[in-house]
């Protein structure tokens, strides 16, 4: 990212929101630490986890977003990427536990040494290393998304059909992981953990920086897709959107551009997925469960497609519509308000939360700055009429 | 290697013996086509005559059975893709007008502008003068100076068509392949649309569809008229339209 690009994306809606997130992101930690636990305003440690954890749902639909939003490649399998960067988090917080186990083997987790395994898989090696870890997150879902994204796109699978077999690629992964041979825990995943580059995962000051971090990281995201749509990489990216062969014949490699934003696009997802894990304190495989990547393209569609704030808001108000429903006696009733909400949200807002309000608030703006011209230009005694538009 | 010595032909585009069949329909039938360099040829026939189709084949949208497409005497276009093809200098205009209809008219030409089209030098773009005066140019002569910022779906039909011309003036090719560029026009803004195409064609190779007489005819170049996918007659307008063929083709049914 160059400065100019940063200034660039950098409109009045963008700025608004990385105030918020910054703002949530730093009151939040030190309302939890500082405050006394019966004062008003603190924040008690279940919820900066339940919160932290609807800030990676945010980073996941911002990823969704920069793909359906602005190049209209809709994925349904991306918790694929999301659950990947979550078991590689996982990966690295079970070699964490060391012979504190129920088993107290130094080098194997408690599930391989029930399952007997003889030594460590080969793909566990380096988890033990941080860095190593971190690197993983990004270069595994990155890694998936790239070969899968070469052969699909290079064969210019579009539409439903990509979708589709988006949501093939989620369901297999899902059934891979569901093995206990497969050697990542299988049914029950990874769990169990105990702490993170040394620090207690349960303790609050922990918690508090992992949702620091998880707002940081939403902050990085958001900048790093407002740089992509606001370059001119994003003026191709709709026009592939709209226009896919009109962008052939003007000499775009339509290819390489789905296959970059798609890459980047399930990096970040890789990203959300390992902040989430050491909040949430388990992955399993369920997070392949092809629904999940469904609601994530909900959580988008509500707070409008292509806006990016919207994606994030979206994730956030659904989520808290999810933990507020599915705590109550409307639990089992969820999946269908969830199915009525998108229904009503494509018939009655069809662009989403923000994208309305946008469609409400720039037609005014656009009018009060006309108004704000043409009082101008009366002022420089020029009659010419303006017309309105 | 001297490219000069392996040229098969002296002609920018040449067509020779291309069949395409669509589940055993013969669209393009054993055509043969050539236009010289610097040439503007117009193409007229009835509807389904495989003019579009023709097309298709020149810029790597439908692969031909068989036939030879050679571009500017040495490239085999039948082994490209379209963004080859489009990197090669061909440009095209579309029947039905295909502008980015979600961007404004100014980013319309700012993505047909030919220069770096790879990833990398979109992502690091950065506006420079030379750029934006070509732009301010095209605006000018395409008469959208006023409507640059609109968005280019808000245009009316006839303003779409010149803003795809517009953005295979920024595109710059070397052959430029127009569909059916006055469909839908006004008179004035057929002649128009004559006049910028002349003017277009001073400089490069231009492939005009059309229907309109009127407007062939003001262009004053070589026709050819196809016919259930091959050539039906060539000449001046006046030797095709009184052609007993032609004539039988356009009113016989
Ligand atoms: N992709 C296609 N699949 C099947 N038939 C096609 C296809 N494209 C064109 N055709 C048929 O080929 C014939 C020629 O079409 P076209 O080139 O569009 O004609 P024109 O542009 O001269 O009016 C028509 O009969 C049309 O129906
Ligand atoms: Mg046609």
């Amino acid at each position: 990212m160059t400065p100019h690009m940063l200034t660039r994306s950098l409109d009045r809606g963008a700025t608004i929101f990385l105030l918020v997130v910054a703002a949530i992101g730093v009151l939040i930690p030190l309302s939890n630490l500082l405050l006394p636990t019966g004062s008003f305003l603190h924040v008690p440690t279940y919820l900066v986890a339940l919160w932290g954890k609807y800030v990676c749902y945010a980073i996941l639909a911002l990823s969704i977003d920069l793909i359906w939003g602005y190049c209209g490649i809709l994925s349904l399998g991306h918790g694929a990427f999301f659950a990947l960067g979550g078991y590689a988090m996982g990966m690295y917080l079970m070699r964490q536990i060391g012979t504190r186990g129920v088993y107290g083997n130094p080098i194997l987790p408690d599930f391989m040494v029930f399952l007997n395994y003889p030594k460590l898989p080969w793909y566990w090696h380096g988890f033990d290393m941080f860095w190593f870890a971190a690197l993983m997150v990004i270069v595994v879902p990155g890694l998936l998304a790239f070969c899968f994204g070469w052969l699909a796109f290079r064969s210019r699978v579009t539409g439903v059909y990509l979708s589709i077999i988006t949501q093939a690629m989620t369901y297999a992964l899902l059934l891979g992981f569901f093995r206990n041979d497969f050697g990542f825990g299988g049914n029950n995943g990874l769990t169990d953990f105990k702490d993170i580059l040394g620090f207690n995962v349960q303790a609050d000051g922990t918690r508090a920086t992992l949702f620091m971090l998880s707002c940081l990281a939403l902050i990085i995201g958001f900048l790093i897709c407002r740089s992509i749509v606001s370059s001119k990489l994003g003026k191709v990216l709709i026009a592939i959107r709209d226009a896919e062969s009109r962008t052939r014949f003007l000499g775009y490699r339509v290819e390489s551009y789905k296959l970059f934003v798609f890459t980047v696009s399930a990096c970040m997802a890789g990203v959300a997925g390992a902040l989430y894990v050491p909040q949430v304190g388990i992955i399993n495989p369920s997070e392949f469960a092809p629904g999940n990547s469904i609601e994530a393209v909900i959580w988008v569609a509500v707070g409008g497609r292509g806006t990016l704030v919207g994606a994030a808001l979206g994730a956030v108000v659904v989520n808290y519509a999810k933990t507020f429903f599915t705590s109550g006696m409307l639990a089992p009733y969820w999946l269908f308000m969830l199915g009525a909400l998108f229904i009503l949200v494509t018939l009655l807002l069809p662009k989403g939360i923000v994208g309305t309000f946008n469609s409400w608030w720039e037609p005014w703006k656009a009018k009060k700055e006309s108004a704000a011209e043409v009082s101008a230009a009366a002022e420089d005694g020029v009659t010419e009429p303006k017309m309105a538009e | 290697m001297n490219v000069m010595d392996t040229r098969a032909t002296s002609a920018m585009l040449y067509l020779d013996g291309v069949h395409v069949s669509f589940d055993g329909f013969h669209a393009i039938n054993n055509l043969s086509l050539t236009l010289a360099p610097g040439e503007m040829r117009a193409i007229i026939g009835p509807n389904g005559a495989g003019k579009t189709t023709m097309m298709d084949i020149i810029t790597g949208k439908t692969k031909p059975d068989e036939g030879t497409v050679l571009f500017d005497g040495v490239t085999d276009l039948t082994r490209l893709d379209e963004t080859r093809i489009a990197e090669l200098g061909i440009g095209r205009k579309f029947q039905k007008p295909t502008v980015f209809e979600s961007q404004t008219v100014q980013d319309n030409l700012l993505l047909a502008l030919n220069v770096d089209h790879s990833v990398k030098g979109t992502l690091f773009w950065r506006g420079n003068k030379a750029e934006s005066e070509r732009i301010e140019k095209v605006l000018e002569i395409i008469r959208l100076t006023d409507a640059r910022n609109r968005l280019a779906g808000s245009l009316s039909h006839g303003q779409k068509q010149w803003l795809e011309i517009g953005m295979l003036l920024a595109q710059d090719p070397k052959l430029l392949l127009v569909d059916e560029p006055v469909a839908g026009m006004t008179d004035v803004e057929t002649h128009l649309t004559a006049e910028l195409l002349k003017e277009i064609n001073k400089t490069h190779t231009v492939m005009v569809v059309e229907h309109d007489m009127t407007f062939v005819r003001e262009l004053g170049v070589k026709v050819t008229c196809l016919h259930e996918g091959s050539v039906l007659a060539e000449g001046t307008i006046d030797q095709v339209s009184s052609n007993d063929r032609v004539i039988e083709v356009y009113l016989g049914r």
